[in-house]
């Protein structure tokens, strides 16, 4: 226990300054970056998603029990604002203090990852998640997808997709029934006709009946984050100017998309245009934010790009040809995980024996 | 006649406090250090005890593995102390030097007359031979060898690093002698490996009987590893060596005079020092002998070699053997309120972008030894630290084959090409602040407890 107050001391102190720690041997200069800044550059960028999603949560809701199309700023604004402040509060607090333990046990630092994660989990569930499934599933995401394998850095899938795929196979009537994905105060009723339907079950209803404008700007029902396309493209530019996050593994992914959506309209499998892809459910959020996660990406430079035209690919495989499940984005970054280490292996491997036949060849 | 490498890869950084330059003193220290550690791969047998009478040349430590291997005193004079630590671990032989300085006399000789059987002999009875390097491992050479080539850095890259031209443009005689004689040792050629930017003017390019390289680019192009990986890669099984200019000039003036002269240039810099510029003095010489450089304040760390890969001796330690470099740092030990929020910090560079150092281009930093952060696993990818290593090799594949201890796996991404210096920018860049020297550095020692 004592470590744990060390860890959680030493979190909240090294979070107030850079600490005064100076090198042991090397390079005996360092560069200013650090981690915690690489980490905020990521939570700042999802910022206007994070906005606009609190937003479109009250617009969802006037739309839904008939309260006309106003805008409504200020007020749709607070009535998400405070629909989406218990999830974080849930999700800061549950996995922070998962965070801290395990780093006291492990007598590290505590990794700032979790500021990253912690931020992208809210966005990506249904604003109507009871808290104790967050809570539950923040835990489980937290403990099994990241510290059994020793914390950040050391994951091989991205903790907040698995926080999300928990819920989805734990509760998944849940997750895709039809009230889930629209608050409503207990004593409100939907309108007459009011079709919330399942926003991500694509051809016929919901998020693809909508308009394509209304699906740009992000006023159609889905995850708090992931609807505006306009507020998450902001964000790939903050994350693509600074570098943090990889242009190959998001050209890759949109690239895949378009080819197997294409490759549909082609065949005659499926009627939504190919490009439209990339506006619907969380393709965009999670090309942006989730696929470029350096942690569970490929590693390497060509792995990157296949990595991201695997993700873009499966997406919109898991999108056609799945009875059960409209939405694909979660699942296609979930196994694009999985077979990153692969990727990087065969990149590398390939790359050495490439290397010894050159310098043999020379000799 | 020689063809141009352009690296597009490394980093220059913009550390102030360049050596000005000027002789600015000629130390003749009292007494002067012989330090065991600075002769990496090295089993020191100790040859004399306190008390004993030396002269400038004679024999001060053997290598218990190969006894040939000699290292001398670089002054005349008396041992005064042998220095060891924790299990009796040999540190350092003091000797206090006398005021006749009467030095061994191994004949002059023109090495072109000798052939390979007899430069060894020189040079391992003078203890010069440590000047010559191995690679792989970047350890001192095994005499009983033939190198497939040898290489030879004539610039410095790394920042604030001594002017080769300045320190050594007017020893150009002896450094030619001493590529004469090692040229000797190889069946193959010897690579000279010229900065592109200066390589007309340089007087590194009248150098005969060499093979030049022009390598155009930021840090660390001038690191010979560097330069080997792309002019003919060390691959397992094969051995080529390095001299540093240091090395070839005192070489050159053995052959030339027949005594041994450690004397060099050394730059003395530093965003922490007082004054800068070079000093002319000799390995071994205690750091207090430079304190007209650095002052009187006490959070500085005195370094003997350069700020990225060189080693912490403080005011009680020596100037290191091969080291031609010291450079005083103030010791970061201020916390900076939100540094990691704030996103102007004038005082403090960084080459990522998520910091607006860009903006202030051309400007110079007092950079401190700050770690700016804590440690943490490794979380960004390969890209972003090969991304300042010019060579063909996937830096955290091997860093992380390195923390595994997986000899195969080390072999593999490229072990036997790298030193832990080429692996300094990684290091100074790496946002999760490890210690990737140390890390290459302990693969290393592990192959090499694995190979024998």
């Amino acid at each position: 226990m004592k470590k744990f107050w060390i860890a959680t001391k030493d979190a909240f102190t090294t979070f107030l300054h850079v600490p005064g720690t100076v090198t042991r041997s090397g390079a005996h200069v360092r560069d200013g970056v650090d981690l915690k800044r690489i980490m905020i550059i990521v939570v700042i960028s999802l910022v206007p998603a994070a906005l606009f999603g609190m937003w479109n949560v009250g617009y969802q809701h006037q739309l839904a029990i008939g309260g006309g199309t106003a805008l409504q700023i200020l007020p749709n604004f607070w009535f998400g604002f405070l629909k989406v402040l218990p999830l974080y509060i849930v999700s800061y607090v549950v996995g922070l203090f998962i965070e801290f333990f395990s780093s006291g046990l492990r007598d590290e630092e505590v990794n700032e990852g979790y500021l990253v994660t912690g931020f992208l989990i809210p966005l990506i569930v249904p604003v109507t998640t009871p808290l104790w499934m967050l809570a539950l599933a923040v835990a489980f995401a937290v403990i099994f997808a990241k510290e059994v394998f020793g914390g950040t850095g050391r994951n091989i899938w991205n903790p907040a997709l698995i926080a999300r795929a928990f819920l989805f196979f734990s509760y998944p009537s849940y997750m895709s029934g039809d009230e889930v994905w629209i608050a409503k105060r207990a004593s409100e009723t939907f309108a007459d006709g009011f079709t919330g339907a399942t926003p991500l079950a694509l051809e016929g209803t919901a998020q693809y009946s909508n308009s394509i404008l209304s699906q740009i700007i992000g006023t159609i029902p889905g995850s708090v984050g992931e609807t505006s396309v306009i507020a998450i493209l902001l964000g790939a530019f903050v994350l693509l100017w600074t570098g943090v996050a990889s242009w190959k593994v998001m050209t890759g992914s949109v690239l895949g998309a378009l080819l197997i959506g294409g490759l549909s309209n082609i065949a005659g499998v499926s009627a939504i245009p190919f490009w439209q892809h990339l506006l619907l459910g969380g393709f965009a959020f999670g090309t942006v934010f989730m696929a470029t996660d350096p942690v569970t990406s490929a590693q390497t430079e060509t792995g990157k790009w296949i990595y991201g035209l695997l993700i873009g690919m499966l997406c919109v495989i898991v999108r056609l040809f799945n009875p059960g499940y409209a939405e694909g984005m979660m699942l296609a970054i979930l196994l694009g995980n999985t077979a990153a280490p692969l990727i990087d292996h065969l990149v590398v491997s390939s790359h050495i024996s490439r290397r010894n036949k050159k310098i043999n060849a020379q000799a | 006649m020689s063809n141009k490498i352009v690296l597009t890869k490394g980093l220059d950084l913009p550390v102030s406090g360049k050596a000005e330059l000027r002789v600015a003193k000629t130390v003749t220290p009292d007494i002067v250090a012989i330090c065991p550690t600075d002769f990496a791969g090295l089993t020191p047998r100790l040859l004399v005890k306190e008390g004993d009478n030396v002269l400038c040349g004679s024999p001060v430590l053997s290598d218990k593995k190969n006894p040939d291997i000699l290292i001398s005193s670089p002054v005349s004079g008396i041992v005064k102390e042998i220095v060891r630590g924790e299990k009796r671990k040999l540190l350092a032989v003091l000797i206090q030097a006398d005021i006749k300085q009467q030095g061994l006399d191994f004949g002059k000789k023109n090495p072109k007359d000798l052939d390979a059987s007899e430069i060894k002999r020189a040079l391992l009875e003078s203890g010069l031979w440590p000047f010559i390097i191995q690679r792989p491992y970047g350890i001192v050479a095994k005499p009983e060898d033939t190198p497939k080539a040898i290489f030879i850095s004539a610039f410095d890259t790394a920042p604030l690093a001594a002017s080769p031209e300045f320190t050594l443009g007017d020893r150009i005689a002896d450094v030619q002698t001493g590529i004469d004689a090692v040229a000797k040792l190889t069946d193959g050629k010897v690579h000279v490996g010229l900065n592109a930017a200066s390589s007309s003017s340089t007087p590194f390019r009248r150098l005969e009987g060499v093979s030049f390289h022009l390598f155009e680019g930021k840090h660390p192009a001038g690191n010979v590893g560097v330069q080997i990986s792309h002019v003919c890669p060390v691959v397992k099984g094969s051995v080529v060596w390095t001299v540093s200019l240091q090395g070839l000039a005192a070489i050159g003036a053995l052959f030339k005079t027949g005594k041994l002269n450690l004397r060099r240039k050394i730059a003395v810099a530093g965003p922490a020092a007082i004054q800068t510029g070079y000093a002319d003095a000799l390995p071994g010489t205690p750091m207090s002998s430079f304190a007209a450089f650095y002052g009187n304040n006490d959070d500085i760390r005195i370094v003997s070699g350069n700020i990225l890969s060189g080693k912490t001796v403080g005011k009680e330690g020596y100037l290191g053997f091969y080291s031609n470099e010291v450079t005083v740092l103030k010791e970061g030990i201020e916390k900076e309120l939100f540094g990691w929020l704030d996103p102007i910090r004038p005082k403090v560079y960084s080459q990522d972008r998520t910091a607006f150092s860009w903006l202030f281009c051309g400007k110079k930093y007092n950079m401190d030894t700050n770690l700016h952060g804590g440690p943490r696993a490794f979380v960004m990818s390969d890209s972003y630290y090969s991304k300042v290593l010019p060579m063909d090799i996937y830096p955290i594949y091997l860093i992380k084959a390195c923390l595994a201890g997986d000899i195969d796996k080390m072999e593999q991404f490229g072990i036997y090409e790298v030193i832990p210096e080429d692996f300094a920018l990684c290091e100074y860049i790496d946002p999760s602040k490890n210690y990737i020297q140390e890390i290459i550095a302990d693969g290393i020692s592990l192959m090499l407890k694995e190979m024998e």
